[in-house]
Parts: C-alpha cells; structure tokens; sequence
C-alpha cells in the first residue's frame, strides 16, 4: 500500500507483482498499528467545539419508569444538553431487525439493568460522565426474568422458533437399540473487542449528518440514524477505517451510539462524541447467547446415531436483535460433521430481562455444535469407545448419508480425509495411549485428550445480505483507488481486496490504495458478518475492475489494431501485439481517448435459497471444514488446567493470504477455547452483570496459548464452488475449533471414574465447573 | 518545597505546575499532548493497551520499566522519563526492531493493542540483551491481551526482535544524567485549590505531611487507587505519593529476617522474598501482570487490606511482623493483628505502613503458596492459600496457615491449625483439618467462585500441601517453576 517503500516500481520487470493472491501479504495498516500512527475513530483530531456525549443508564432489570428528575444532570458542570426519549424527532428505536423493540432511550418501561435512558452532552468527556450519574430515577419494579429456567415459565419468545426436521425422529429414537437424554447448558461470551463501542457525528448543511462509526455495518447505522432524525437516507453518511475487534460485537451494538452521536449533534449543532467507558460498554451491549440444549437420541450398539431431537432455548435478552438468525443457525449448525438418519432440532429464542443478546463469531453456530458433540460424546460413553471413532462412525458420506437437517445435500465433505489427516499428524492414538497409561497410575494430575471437527455453512441465512458492492476508479498515474463494502475490523479484508485488485490489473498491490469504508462511496451494503467479508466483497471488486480492464482491452483493440488475445496484463505491464508498455502508459493513453477508468462492481452468491417456514433450502453455498486435537492436564485438587498441545488442520480452500488466515486460524481457536474455558458471565441476583471489565471478565492471556501449537492449513485445498480465486471463509470456522480443549478436559476428568461416566462439563469449564465434575465423579467411584 | 512536576517525555522536557492530582498518564498524553498512539482498553490496568514505558533512575542506571499508563497518575512521573509508541522509530523513520519484528510476524490484527504489546516488548527488549526465554515472554506479555492472534505471532516476534539489526545509536544516551539533574531533596506539591499531589523525598518528610495532612490518601502504585478515579470518579482532595521517598523500597537482609520497605515494588521484592520463599516468589509473579508489578508495593497490597490481596496471607503464615510509622514514632505488631474487618485495618491516622519484617524460614519448615484464579495470569485470587508447617519426627510441630477470598480480611485457619499441631503428620490428619477449615471459613459466591467451590478448593489445598510435603515425585502443578515445588 502506498505507506510502505517496497518493491516494484513502475517501469521494473518483475515476474510477478507484488502481493498477488495466495501470497502472504501483511496486513495493510502493520506499520501502522506498530507504530501508533493508525487511527481509530477516538483517534481522530476532534473538530473545534466538540461535545463529549454520555450514557445515564437504568439500575433495575425490569421496572415501570415512574419518573426521572434530571435536574441536577442538567446544571452540572459543563452540561450543554441533555437528551431523553422525548427529543428524538423520529423513531425511538434501534432494532436492528425493524421489529420496534429496542428503543434508543427507554421512557416507560425498563427491560434491562443498565439500559440507557438519557444522554447527556458536556465540554470534556469526564463532565459528561460526572453528570450522567447525576440522575434521580424513581421505578416501580417489575418481576425481573433473569434465568432461563424463568424464561421457560414466562414462555415469551423475541422472534419466531424454527424448527428443522428430517425423517420422523422420535420414532426413530423410540426404535433405536438404544438411547439416551440430557441437557446441556452453554455459557455466553463478551465480544472483548480492545477498542470500545464509538461514534462521533458531525453535523452537516441542512438535515445532513457525518457518523464515524465503529460498526461492522455502516449502512444499517445509516439507516437507523436517518430513523431516528426523521431524515431520509440520503442525508446520513457512515464512515469506518478501522475497527479495534468486533467479533459480531459491531453489527449492530453500535447502533445505539451512533444515534445518540448524531442525535446529540443534530439538536445542538455541534459534533458529538460518544464512547462509554469499558465497564459501560460491557454492561449496555449483548453478547454471545448462553443456551440449554435439551437431545435425545437413538443409536445402536456401535454407536450410529439413529435418530436425534434437539431443542434449543436461547437467553435473547429483552429485544429480538438478531436472536432469530443467531437461533436459527445454531439449529443449521447441530449436526456438524454428523449424518443424522431422523433429526428434529426446534429453537426457543426466550425474553429475559438482560441485555439484548447478539451476533458473536459463529452466530449460533458454536452453540449448536456445542451440543453435537455432547451427544456425541453421551453416545461414546455410553457405548464405551473413543468419543473420535463415535465422531468417525457418524459422519457425512457413503450412501445415501449426505442430506442436513435443513434438506440440503453436503457436495463438499471432506471432514473423514481432514480428521484422518490430523489424526495421524498429531500421533492421536499414540499419545491417547500414554495418555490412559499416566492417568492408570492415579497422580493427581491427570491427562486429556480430545479430537473434534468443524464443519460451518457460509452465507448469511438472510439470503438477501449476500450482495456486495465495490468501486474502482484507476488514475491517470497508473495508481487504483479502491472502494468496497465490507469493514476492517483486524482480519485483513481491506489488504485481501485489495490483492484482487491488484491481482486483477496486475499491478503491485502498493499501487492499490484502500479507502474508508463510507455509505457514500458503495451503498446498500451487507455487514461485514457471517465469515463473508473476502468472499462478497473480493467478488464485488474483482468484478469492477474486470469492467475497466474490459474497456482497457476494448481500447487496445482499436487503438493498436491487433486482436484481443494478444492483449495481455503482464506484473506492471500490458503486452499489446508485440510491445509491452507499462499499465500506466495504457490508462494514459485511454484517458486520452476518453475512456471512462472508473467502475462499480457487484456480486451475488449464486444457488443459495431458504425457506425458514419449511424448513427447507440451499442455505449454504459451501462449507469449510476443520478440525483440532487437544491435550490438556487437569489438577484433579482444584480443577484448574493447562492446555499442552493443540494440532489444527483447517480448510482454507486456495487461500487469498495464508498468513491472514493462519491469523484467523489461530485467533478464532484461542477465542473459542476462552468461551469454553474461563470466560464467564455472571449476573447477580439484582439482574447486574458483575463481569463486566477485564478484572472480573478473563479472557486468554498470552500464556494460555497452548504450550505446542501446531497450526496446517490444508494443502493445495480449493474451493469446489466458484469463490473468489478458489479461496474459503475462514472467519468464524476456526472459533469452534476449541471445541477441542473442553472435550479434552472431560477426557482427563473422566479419568477419575475409570472413563465410565461420560462428565456432563457445561461450558464454561472453568476450573470451579471441572473441580465439580470430578467431585461428582469421586462420589460415583472413588479413586 | 517544589510547585512543578519535571519529567521526560522522550527527549523533551516537561514541566507541569497545576496538574490535577489524579490526571492520568493516559489521558495527559491523548488529550493534553495529542499523543494518541496509546489506547484506553479498560481503564483499569487490566488489559495493557495504554502500556508505555517509564524510565527511571537507580542508582545512576535508568530502569525501563513498562507501565499502566491509564491508573498512573502523571504527576508520579516526577523525575521520570515516559516513552510512548511514538517515540521508537529511528529518526529516519526506520521502525525499532520490536516493531519490525511485529510486522514481520504478522503480530497485529486489529491493531488496537498492538501499541501496548510493542511498549512491553520494548521495555523486555531493553531489559535484556539476549532473547528471554519462553516463560519469561510469557510473563512480559502476561498484562497484554489481544482478541485476534491468539498471541503466538506476538511471541515469535518477541524472538525476531533480537534477530533484528537493533537501533545504530542509544537516542536516549544522556538520560541519567538528566534524570539525575530532576533529582532533588525537596517536597514536591502540585494541584490548585486545596487539591495537591504531594510527594515527599524522605520519611521524615512523609511523616510530617501526614502529621499535616492525616485525611490525605497514600498512593504507591495507585494500581487500586487508579481505579477509584477511573471507575467510581472519586475525588481525592490530597494525594501521598510514596514513589519519591529516598530508601523507601529498600529491602535489607537483617541476618534472621528481611526487611522489606513499604514501597518495594512486586518486581523489587520478587527475587529476596522468592529466594527465602520459592513458593511465595512464585505468588508474588502471579500478581497482577508485569506492568502492575513494576508500581504496585508490598506496603500498599497490606495498607489496602483487600480480602484477596495476595501477599498478606504469605506474610501471615511466614508469621511477618508489621511496622508503621508516624511523626510521633514507630509501633510493630503481627501483620494479622493489621487486618481487623472489611474494609478496616488498625493503621491511625497520620500513620503509615513503613516496613515489613518477613523472617528467615526455620530450618524444617515447610512452606506452600497456592492461588486459585479462573485464569492463570493476571488474575485476582478467589482463594489464595499459605501454608507454612514444621514436621519434626512425622508430628507437625507448627502450623501456620492463612487464606485470601474466603473471609472479609485476610485470616488464619485456626481450627484447621489446631486440627494439625501436634498431630502425626498423615493423610487421616490432614482429612480431619481439611473437615476442620469449614469451621473457620464461611466465603462468599461471587463472580470469581462460590462458596462451595471456595470451601471445597480451600480443603483440597490442605491435600495438595500434604502430597507435596510426603511424595517428592508427585506432579502436582500446572504452571510455574515446579522445580521449587519440593525446595
């Protein structure tokens, strides 16, 4: 990019250019970021006159709002403005799925304990806050629903249930040699971006407004902030260079702030800013869905799942959000590698009086393997065999075993090749052996060991959101500006574009400068979600830059008189005939000849469709597959543990940047194993989060990693459908890789009762849940 | 008497006079210098994004020592000097090894904590000249979190950097000596109407403010103080700084004992104490992370009187003696007679922690230090347990055992205690004081444990002490130098 001296200039023969596709090109912003100089929207110089907005928030999780005195908000120091639900001159909502249910302030009736109900707006941002807690609110309580347990009686669900079924399951399971049943409960997790929630408006000419947003979805911020203002669309642009993380955590969290930003600034004329502090944040904004998933199954003697029903109850919180696809994909995701012969998997997104629950990498998904692999794991116990052959047993392929729950028919499993690939890489049955060897010797550290797949769906389910759109315009100096929908957020989006870019008009990637994200450059975007950021938006480029290199190609044709496959882009230069001439002499030569070097460029997943109400479709347009063995060692006295070895081998297809995605690899599986390790929520009997900051809120530290990380991308993988240069979603597959870390501490805590009892660890395992599941094993068989 | 604050930012000199007692490093540096390479994360010294690095004189050498700078108060920075991100590059523009080295490996992904990984880095890298080994990285990046890499490219780097060609010229060569030109005997006092940073050069000095000042709150590292301005937004009218005081993070070898100043850093005493304790060395590595190590003392995790401050249930067992002082005099007393309730310890006013007496083990005995935390690293204790037992002819001849997290103050287990003394040191005794331990402790269920859990784990320690006292080959940890687990 264009900050950065390397090579390949114009003029030098290079046989390749500078990141092409597949190579691994370093993140866009690297100097940057290491350098402090990369801005983040807290980061921009702040225009003269700003005012520093501020949330006042509800102390009861459920109550009728009797009244609010903000007197004394009002006449703090440096108090400009104070805004309630009565200033917003449009609508006072910021639901994300249109359904009215989360409103910006609430007024009458509270849903949540810390659910905002006024802003205020001061000189400096340490007034604002001062202020904010200024506020005398008297409530009249209502019966809070706090647990699932209450959401089950209360029985009120946020958003249509789904349920998928395939064959006539209860029979089935009824049929079954055998069969089994249980419930497991999955914990949620905090996003944990390290930047903040943040916006900051600018008010603009008439009922125009400027947001900086860090959201992962700039036209749904565009589209809320219009609501709100009672402006038209059209009079709201978002902007976004960078996010500090997001993790789903800013699809449509950053709603709320950017409204009050842009509210704050519209009533007082001034720019606004808004960015709570990060206990605020915490407590305002939703998280990953903690789930009960109650399964029963039929199998026989060896193992074979028979028949399975699932359902799955989900804490929403107080509002819908995006709990209907978020529950829905859960039910998409619990079979994972598994062919169910008859399946009924039905979702119960409950109401609760907690913070409305929302996108988190994976978006269901994670939950409804969860409970897979319990199953699995029951199904192993039970039958007493390795819970890796139960997996095996079970898995898409041979005859007839390849249709979903969801009625679409896997094309592309290559889960039994990958995990029989891994199985042999990490010496899987060797070590298992010396595994069961150590822990027969009855120390009081004992040994795990656990190999899971992944098998995850890509597109949005809203099949609609699987469009982009891209814009390029090439400059008279051979330079390319480059435009695109999706938002930069860490994973390397921006740099993996713009390697298509370049790839396409063979150029050296530092001739490609990437721009902000903005409504106003490519509308109607998606939200960079759903693991589709490079697949959409690569698509989207590579199309507007085909479109120029087309009207290139045209030029050449007749400007030089020679047929068009004599035309070739060469790295930094276009063979014409028998000349070669640099790719800026050609786009000077086409300006001359008023060729037009701008384009829009747009893209469409083909195949996909999706009839929630049926139950039936081609949701997915493929899947990616991986797969992790873990070894952990277990103190059998307090329940803590240390994770010694992981091997990951992971489908990336033909990869656009294999050291990105090795970043995503290793990331997403570090994630994965704190959600179901040592991340923990927890609510007090009040209806507060009591974890809502780093101090009480633990997530992987730098040495949890495990001791021996062995991370493979498949080799010479490719993508069957056609992506963006064969390449695969890699952003949330990875997460529910740490799958494998909870399954190998269930192997180790097994290990107290002989691995008789299957140990029911309900995720997070933290070490207070293990030390309790070997408590309850020591009192089933001593040791 | 001193009205300005004088310190180092990079090469610049900064004087500072009515500086808000509380303002922080970080807030000065983003709002006041525009310097907004260093980000707020958490506001509290938990996740390392705001790291910088802060050199100070010792001696006539300057320590780089990386640091919180969201809870540091700027006015602490006296005599100081503060390196951001920023500072790094060659003057050429030419990124310091530590920063080439992230780059190369793919180190950052969103970026937004990579300024704080890059200043911890640089404080290792200056530290040492020589690549540290894996748990010393582990351990110099343990108050870093990311949420992209899952840190093993952060790692591979902190091994690049040393392969890297290192900066042509020391930039900060000259730095003692300008430091050392800041270096005064005078009281410094800063702030404006009736709210004043004060921060005395001697005890004497110290003990005259308080005398002046008996309300004024005592901060060492501020590592908790800091939060009560960034999370509750408390005003504190008159501030103690300790950091200035000559000699008061001394720690002296008295022959049978150490004597510990009261401001001697986590990372000043880690070495004296571990080298007499192990295990206790070991606890003391698990405090916080390096960057609440390098400013948080022994006298302020006593002087706080935390329930789950670490150190003093180490110093109970050890059976450590308590010295405070005032302007009129000195008074001593068993550091467990300090703690009297939640949230109220026997210090008067006008009286300050000024040392720890921590004597020498006796020969025989045993002592074991174990914390419980969801995760390993900077982490608070839901139960730290310290135990220190003398067996002489398989009878326990003392038992001295204290526990964190499970009361209102940090407590000995006196039933449990009885429950062992005199006892054949075996398995049956040691069931009979872990049933014993449920009379003395009644905990609490919070976010980091229940009480079931805490009771249980609290028990299972008494287990793990005996293991570990009678099976020289038994594994019995997880992490740490497990080498010192039958020392």
């Amino acid at each position: 990019m264009p900050d950065v001296p390397e090579s390949g200039s114009e003029g030098i023969i290079a046989e390749r250019i500078s990141g092409a596709v597949h190579s691994d090109r370093r993140h866009d912003s690297a100097h940057k970021h290491v350098t402090g100089e990369a801005v983040y929207i807290d980061d921009i110089r702040e225009p003269a006159g700003l005012l520093h907005v501020y949330l006042g928030l509800s102390d009861r999780p459920h109550a009728k709002l009797v009244s609010l005195d903000l007197s004394k908000v009002e006449t703090a120091p440096g108090v400009v403005r104070v805004i309630t639900a009565a200033d917003v001159p449009g609508v006072n909502d910021v639901s994300c799925m249109g359904r009215h249910d989360e409103p910006l302030f609430a007024d009458d009736l509270i849903e949540y304990a810390g659910q905002p109900l006024f802003a205020v707006a001061a000189e400096t941002r340490e007034q604002a806050r001062r202020a904010a807690r200024q506020a005398v609110a008297v409530y009249e309580d209502r019966e809070p629903v706090l647990t699932l347990d209450k959401a089950r009686d209360a029985a009120i669900v946020v958003f249509p249930p789904m349920t998928l079924r395939r064959g006539d399951a209860e029979a089935a399971i009824a049929e079954a040699p055998r069969r089994l049943e249980g419930r497991i409960a999955i914990g949620g997790q905090d996003h944990f971006y390290l930047e903040g929630q943040i916006a900051m408006a600018i008010p603009g000419e008439d009922d125009e407004v400027l947001v900086h947003s860090s959201t992962q979805h700039p036209s749904e911020v565009q589209h809320i902030v219009a609501h709100v203002l009672h402006v038209p669309a059209n009079a709201v642009s978002v902007e976004v260079r960078r996010m500090g993380g997001a993790f789903g955590g800013k699809e449509t969290q950053a709603n709320l702030f950017a409204a009050t930003a842009a509210l704050v600034a519209k009533k007082t004329g001034r720019a606004a800013k808004l960015r709570p502090d990060r206990d605020d944040d915490m407590v305002i904004t939703g998280k990953r869905h903690d789930f009960e998933v109650d399964y029963r199954v039929g199998f026989d003697d060896d193992g074979v799942i028979k028949g399975v029903e699932f359902l799955f109850a989900a804490r929403c919180g107080f509002a819908a959000d995006l709990s209907g696809p978020v529950t829905d994909r859960a039910l998409f995701h619990c079979d994972n590698t598994y062919f169910y012969e008859a399946v009924t998997a039905s979702s119960l997104p409950l109401k609760t009086n907690t913070v409305s629950n929302t996108a988190f990498r994976g978006f269901g998904g994670p939950q409804g393997m969860v409970a897979a692999e319990r199953v699995i794991e029951e199904v192993a116990y039970a039958v007493g065999k390795d819970p890796l052959e139960i997996r095996k047993l079970n898995f898409y392929g041979g005859e007839g075993r390849d249709l979903t729950p969801y009625h679409q028919t896997v094309e592309d499993n290559i889960a039994p090749e990958l995990v029989a690939d891994l199985e042999a890489r990490c010496d899987y049955q060797v070590r298992r052996a010396a595994i069961r060897e150590h822990n027969a010797k009855g120390g009081w550290l004992r040994k795990g060991i656990a190999l899971t797949p992944v098998k995850f769906g890509i597109s949005f389910t809203a099949t609609q959101y699987n469009q982009a759109g891209a814009l390029v315009h090439v400059y008279t100096d051979g330079t390319v500006h480059l435009n695109h929908g999706g938002t930069e957020m860490g994973q390397g989006l921006y740099v993996k574009v713009a390697q298509v870019v370049a790839e396409e008009f063979q150029i050296d990637i530092e001739k490609v400068r990437v721009t902000a994200t903005t409504t106003g450059k490519v509308p109607n975007t998606s939200a960079t979600a759903a693991s589709s950021g490079a697949d959409l938006n690569g698509k989207a480029a590579q199309n507007a830059a085909a479109t120029i290199k087309e009207r290139l190609i045209a030029f050449a044709v007749e400007n030089w008189g020679v047929p068009r496959e004599q035309i070739v882009f060469l790295p930094n230069r276009v063979r014409i005939g028998n000349q070669e001439i640099p790719f800026g002499d050609l786009v000077r030569t086409a300006y001359m000849a008023r060729v037009q070097l701008s384009s829009t460029g747009f893209y469409k997943t083909p195949e996909i469709h999706w009839d929630r109400a049926a139950g039936r479709g081609k949701p997915f347009y493929y899947f990616s597959y991986g797969a992790a063995a873990a070894e952990v060692t277990v103190d059998t006295l307090t329940g803590e543990y240390r994770v010694d070895r992981v091997d990951i081998l992971h489908d990336v297809g033909h990869s656009l940047n294999p050291a990105l995605d090795r970043g995503q690899v290793e990331g997403g599986f570090i994630q994965g194993m704190g959600w179901l390790t040592m991340e923990e929520l927890w609510w007090d009997l009040r209806g507060h989060l009591r974890t809502h900051a780093p101090s009480t809120y633990k997530i992987p530290a730098c040495g949890d990693r495990p001791r021996i990380f062995n991370v493979d991308l498949l080799e010479n993988g490719r993508n069957r459908k056609d992506t963006i240069y064969r390449s695969k979603a890699v952003g949330e597959p990875p997460l529910m890789l740490g799958m494998s870390v909870l399954h190998a501490i269930s192997d180790a805590v097994a290990s107290v009762a002989g691995h008789t009892v299957c140990p029911r660890i309900d995720p997070p395992a933290t070490p207070e849940k293990v030390l309790a599941a070997i408590e309850a094993l020591r009192a089933l068989k001593p040791a | 008497m001193r009205d300005r604050v004088r310190f180092l930012l990079g090469n610049e000199t900064r004087e500072l006079a009515e500086v808000d007692p509380t303002l922080t490093v970080l807030d000065w540096l983003r709002l006041d210098e525009r310097k907004t390479g260093t980000k707020e994360g958490c506001a509290e010294g938990d996740c390392g994004a705001c790291t910088v690095v802060v050199g100070r004189l010792d001696g006539d050498v300057v320590r780089y020592e990386a640091v919180n700078a969201c809870i540091r108060f700027v006015a602490t920075l006296d005599g100081c000097q503060v390196l951001t991100v920023e500072h790094l590059r060659e003057p050429d523009g030419a990124l310091h090894p530590v920063q080439q080295a992230m780059v190369d490996c793919h180190g950052s992904q969103c970026g937004f904590c990579t300024p704080g990984f890059v200043m911890s880095m640089f404080a290792l890298y200056q530290g040492s000249d020589e690549a540290p080994s894996g748990s010393q990285v582990d351990d110099a990046l343990a108050g870093n979190l990311c949420r992209c890499t899952g840190y093993t490219p952060i790692v591979a780097a902190a091994g690049r950097m040393y392969e890297l060609q290192g900066p042509a010229a020391d930039r900060f060569a000259g730095v003692a000596e300008r430091l050392a030109a800041l270096r005064d005997g005078e009281t410094l006092r800063v702030g404006a109407a009736g709210r004043w940073f004060l921060a005395p050069a001697t005890v004497e000095a110290f003990a005259e403010l308080l005398a002046e000042y008996p309300n004024a709150r005592i901060v060492s590292g501020a590592t908790d103080v800091g939060l009560w301005v960034t999370k509750f937004q408390r005003v504190l009218d008159v501030v103690v700084y300790t950091g200035r005081i000559q000699g008061f993070r001394d720690v002296r070898d008295t022959g049978d004992a150490l004597k510990i100043s009261a401001g001697a850093t986590y990372t000043d005493i880690i070495g004296p104490v571990g080298a007499l304790y192990p295990d206790f060395g070991e606890l003391i590595r698990r405090i916080g992370a390096v960057q609440v190590r390098n400013v948080g003392t022994i006298g302020g995790n006593i002087a706080n009187g935390s329930p789950i401050g670490d150190t003093p249930p180490a110093l109970i067992a050890a059976g450590a003696t308590l010295v405070l002082r005032s302007s009129e005099g000195r008074r001593s007393m068993p550091i467990e007679d300090f703690f009297i309730d939640y949230g109220k310890q026997d210090r008067r006013a006008g009286e300050f922690v000024e040392s720890v007496i921590l004597p020498k083990p006796a020969p025989g005995t045993r002592f074991r230090a174990y914390k419980i935390t969801k995760r390993f690293d900077q982490d608070i204790s839901a139960v730290c347990a310290c135990f220190s037992v003398r067996i002489d002819g398989g009878v326990v001849a003392e038992a001295r055992i204290a526990f964190g997290g499970m009361a209102a103050t940090p407590k000995r287990a006196t039933h449990a205690e009885k429950a062992l003394i005199g006892e054949s040191w075996d398995e049956a005794t040691v069931r009979r004081a872990m049933v014993a331990l449920s009379q003395d402790f009644t905990p609490l269920t919070d976010w980091r444990a229940s009480a079931a859990y805490r009771i249980t784990v609290a028990a299972n320690l008494l287990m793990k002490l005996y293991v570990e006292t009678t099976d020289p080959d038994a594994d019995t940890r997880l992490v740490g130098d497990r080498r010192l687990v039958h020392a």
